[in-house]
């Protein structure tokens, strides 16, 4: 592919922005040089490390190593799910839902799209596998932590409308339906806003990647489309089987609202 | 009709009692007593440990959802669900005939919930709850925002509901009000359930 290759002196050109606003820092006592300092540091480092990664896992192209490079980063996901909770369920609670229904959902998804649409040879390369899973899983796991921290509060600011109808002998899933809808719109609200937006008021990053490698635009278009529908059918699975996992914990087998199961009671 | 074997959980010691159909017992005593963790109890909204049984059917041969049709439930500031009033009535048309008798005027029906007052909710709670026809009814404070004039008409409409067998838990800190519309008087301190003597009745009547 004709694409421009990069290397480290450009690299440093273009650090020479952050260096500037480091300096812009100091001149209006923003305070942020130290955090943005750290933080540059970090991106480098990690970057660097997952191309190290990658290429390693690209030479291999063996499904073990790929495998369990996915289960690390379907755990790294999981343990952002639980830091995500406000006041929602207890950490370990929060981080097995959320993990369960990531492990689903973006397996799933993406097993379906390497199988049937993209189609690799052999079909677990790394090469495709790693970065569809990871783009799938970035989303499902904002759409899991956005719709889990919604049902928690939601339930806690509408406990006595829950327990009306509680009262009133409806079950717990009619009781909680309300809370349990406005959880599932809060998670897929990413989703839509973005597949609404996108080409308008952002090119998507991976089609300005394959652009810039060099991709025709239209094939670039295809593969986001492709992508965003993965994203929307994972993000849609893996919230609702944690909002709905988070219905049963947040009540029990006898339709009572159990908020002293959430942190923090 | 209700019978109650050593109910209990954190906060209220082992209640034992038997609610007739058609009779009301009063409960009274201080706040934070432990009345409001009694009344969830028995409505099957907080674990408890003990047996109840209703018509001699243990409450749990029952699911949650089946007890609590049967024993009804109005806490003291009911909750709704949505801010449109019908929506909160099986039949609102039949609801809505009975509005004038609880000193209620049909205007309540335009306005949001939210804007209605107290006493507006506490009385249609009251129908919402009785539209539903449960076997025993377990009232917080159901009256505590009314007017003497409202009141009578809430006690009037549950006597009839009791002649025609509804069992009733009245939470009511008025005394008048117990010794009208209840038979037997329970106290509860500190956690502790027990019956009012006599002395004590007579007490209260004077």
């Amino acid at each position: 592919m004709n694409y421009i290759r990069l290397d480290t002196l450009d690299l440093a050109i273009a650090a020479l922005l952050l260096l500037a606003v480091g300096g812009l820092s100091l001149a209006l006592q923003l305070r942020i040089g130290r955090s943005l300092a750290i933080a540059a540091l970090r991106c480098g480092l990690q970057l660097f490390l997952v191309g190290l990664v990658l290429t390693k896992l690209f030479e291999l192209a063996s499904p073990w190593w790929t495998a369990l490079a996915a289960l690390a980063m379907i755990l790294f996901a999981g343990r952002e799910v639980m830091a995500r909770q406000e006041r929602g369920f207890a950490r370990l609670w929060a981080y097995g839902i959320g993990t369960s229904a990531l492990l689903m959902a973006s397996t799933l998804v993406t097993l379906f799209a390497l199988t049937t649409q993209v189609q690799p040879e052999p079909w677990y390369d790394p090469r495709y596998a790693l970065p569809l899973l990871g783009m799938i899983l970035g989303n499902t796991m904002t759409g899991i932590a956005l719709g889990l921290q919604r049902l928690t509060e939601g339930a806690r600011q509408q406990r006595a409308a829950i327990e009306a109808l509680l009262c009133l002998g409806e079950t717990r899933h009619a009781a909680m339906l309300p809370v349990t809808r406005q959880a599932l719109t809060t998670a897929l609200m990413p989703i839509i806003n973005s597949l609404a937006a996108t080409g308008l008021v952002s090119l998507p990053g991976m089609m300005t990647g394959q652009i810039l490698a060099g991709v025709e635009p239209l094939q670039a278009v295809k593969y986001q489309l492709l992508i965003m529908f993965l994203i929307a059918g994972g993000t849609t699975l893996g919230a609702v089987a944690a909002v709905f996992t988070g219905l049963y914990r947040l009540t029990d087998a006898r339709a009572r609202l159990r908020l002293d199961r959430l942190a923090g009671e | 009709m209700l019978s109650v074997d050593r109910l209990s959980r954190p906060g209220l010691e082992p209640a034992s009692f038997e609610l007739g159909g058609g009779r009301c017992m009063a409960l009274s005593g201080p706040s934070g007593a432990g009345k409001t963790l009694l009344l969830r109890a028995l409505a099957d909204l907080d674990p408890a440990e003990g047996e109840i049984r209703l018509e001699g059917k243990a409450r749990a041969q029952m699911s949650g959802p089946e007890w609590r049709r049967r024993v009804g439930y109005l806490p003291a500031e009911p909750g709704w669900w949505s801010e449109h009033l019908e929506e909160h009535f099986l039949d609102w048309p039949t609801v809505a005939a009975q509005l004038e008798r609880l000193s209620l005027t049909p205007a309540v029906a335009e306005r949001p919930v939210s804007r209605l007052s107290t006493g507006e909710r506490q009385r249609l709670g009251l129908l919402r709850a009785l539209e539903r026809a449960p076997r025993v009814l377990l009232l917080d404070e159901p009256t505590a925002q009314l007017d003497e004039e409202a009141t009578a008409a809430v006690e009037a409409l549950v006597r009839e509901k009791m002649e025609n067998g509804l069992a009733l838990l009245w939470v009511t800190h008025d005394r008048h009000q117990a010794a009208r519309v209840a038979s037997r008087h329970f106290r509860i301190e500190a956690g502790h359930l027990r019956p009012l003597t006599d002395d004590e009745i007579a007490r209260q009547a004077r």
